[in-house]
């Protein structure tokens, strides 16, 4: 959809709103940018910092491929806009690992083999260490049951149960 | 995304004047239904006026010996709140009964009252949907159903509320504060979401004009004797298709009180005075039981898809009415319903 000063919806809108300069806190770091009012946390992270690794799946809050952590809790960044988090802490998965050593649940889905595809792993990552800091789940039924706001089609399932119950154990 | 412009509100006031000057500017606050129905082109915001910073965020015992909660708080936070846990486990119970921790990480208290349905349609603008386009029709009524409501439904509109969180509040009986450009008022629970009537494209009594501030809950919180059993295509993370809220205060064995909501099966939380009465004095046994049931679903209609749902919701209501008798409320994480 492109716009030249005035959009489809008559009257709506006069014209397009100018883009909005945020300061983001992204793992760790201050980072500028200019955004439109509707660029979602998602967009901004992959189109304008090149953090890739924050996947695109469904883009409508189903798959849980974009979760981030924001201010220490798991979001769904397709479902809010940049300029709602100005200030606030962001962690995607660039920004778990410590001096090049991997976070212990990154570590535990090698070890448990815990993805095919991939896809959906950054996602299911991001909120299993938003999951743990949270200390409610502690059996496997309780873990499925905090998990099921990500989808993994590869059905990998038993093993991302398992990463995390290491990786509890772990930590 | 169509392109809007985005304004923070500083205050409730600020927040009250910014949408009087601007009627097609909506507010925002956790953001995870009204982002998703611009993404579909269903709501078109001129401006988003961002609510989510405004200080209505805690959770505190009223001198009444009820508790007020802010608007804002997000729904987990609600769900795990020591005086929700226990005091309303209901509550509690229902919010982790909805949604998927990321979404309730994000959605707030007064936003889940104002989430819109779920209908294919609504969602469908390829489609008439008299809630979306007034006068355009009802696709549901002769469509795909199989979601849609049993219960207080017109010939304009078969949608149903999708929260969980609201089934629970109206079994409580909490009541809506809400602030406008007259002031403040309070809204009872049973009195805040509309039926479809002929203007499905009203959800609820809230003024455009109007913003939520915090939702108060009675002392009554009914802790040892309740139940939330939702019903749904998958084990979690799914819509109701039939959701039951009962709570009971007993005497022995005989109930002194009871309390019992229905989610999915129409446009707001379904609830019946005969049906609670009916419970009064009785005996905890399955008989009392499907007698509140059939009040409950008194005047119940199928629409092709849908037709299953009458006889389980009247299955559901008598175990969930047996399981808050037995002080043994369905687990949230354990899925067999004992």
């Amino acid at each position: 959809m492109t716009h030249s000063g005035t959009v489809s919806r008559a009257g709506r809108i006069a014209s397009v709103p100018e883009k909005i300069s945020i300061t983001l806190r992204v793992n760790d770091k201050a980072v500028k940018l200019q955004v439109a009012p509707w660029t979602t946390l998602l967009d901004a992270l992959r189109d304008h910092l090149d953090l890739t690794g924050t996947k695109k799946g469904c883009d409508h809050g189903q798959c849980g491929a974009c979760t981030v952590l924001v201010d220490g809790r798991r979001i769904n960044s397709c479902l809010t806009l940049a300029v709602m988090k100005e200030g606030a802490e962001i962690i995607t998965i660039e920004g778990l690992a410590r001096d090049g050593v991997l976070h212990p649940l990154q570590q535990a889905f090698i070890d448990q083999d815990a993805f095919q595809c991939g896809y959906c792993t950054s996602g299911q990552i991001c909120s299993g260490v938003g999951l743990i800091a949270e200390g409610k789940a502690r059996t496997p039924n309780e873990i499925r049951e905090l998990m099921s706001g990500n989808i993994c089609r590869c059905g990998a399932y038993p093993n991302i149960v398992a990463a995390i119950l290491q990786a509890m154990e772990r930590s | 995304m169509i392109p809007f412009q985005y304004t923070r509100a500083n205050d409730v006031a600020d927040a009250i004047k910014q949408i009087a000057t601007d009627p097609s500017a909506k507010f925002i606050a956790g953001g995870t239904n009204l982002i998703d129905l611009i993404k579909y082109d269903v709501e078109a915001p001129s401006r988003l006026i961002d609510i989510s910073h405004l200080p209505l965020r805690s959770v505190e015992p009223t001198s009444a010996g009820g508790v007020l909660i802010g608007a804002m708080v997000p729904n987990t936070d609600l769900a795990y709140h020591p005086l929700i846990e226990g005091r309303y486990p209901l509550l509690a119970r229902a919010i982790l009964s909805g949604a998927s921790q990321q979404l309730r990480n994000m959605a707030s208290t007064g936003g889940n009252l104002l989430q819109r349905t779920r209908c294919f349609y609504y969602y469908d603008t390829a489609t008439p949907c008299n809630k979306r386009e007034p006068g355009s029709g009802c696709s549901a009524i002769d469509g795909v159903n199989r979601i849609n409501a049993i219960l207080g439904t017109s010939e304009a509109c078969i949608a149903t509320h999708p929260s969980d969180m609201c089934v629970a509040l109206a079994a409580l009986e909490a009541t809506v504060h809400v602030t406008g450009p007259a002031g403040a008022r309070t809204i009872a629970f049973a009195d805040f979401h509309r039926l479809p009537g002929n203007t499905p494209q009203r959800d609820t009594n809230l003024e455009p004009d109007e913003i939520i501030t915090a939702i108060e809950l009675p002392p009554k919180g009914f802790s040892e004797n309740y139940s939330y059993l939702k019903i749904r295509d998958r084990l979690s993370y799914a819509f109701a298709l039939v959701s039951v809220a009962a709570a009971l205060e007993l005497d022995g064995d005989t109930i002194k009180e009871a309390r019992l909501a229905l989610g999915g099966v129409a446009h707001k939380p379904w609830r019946s005075t005969a049906a609670e009465a009916a419970l009064l004095g009785q005996r905890t046994d399955a008989t009392a039981f499907a007698k509140a049931a059939d009040w409950l679903l008194h005047g119940a209609k199928g629409y092709g898809h849908n037709d299953f749902k009458i006889g389980l919701a009247r299955r559901a209501i008598i175990r969930t009415l047996g399981q808050a008798a037995r002080g043994k409320p369905q687990s949230i994480s354990d899925k067999k319903i004992r």
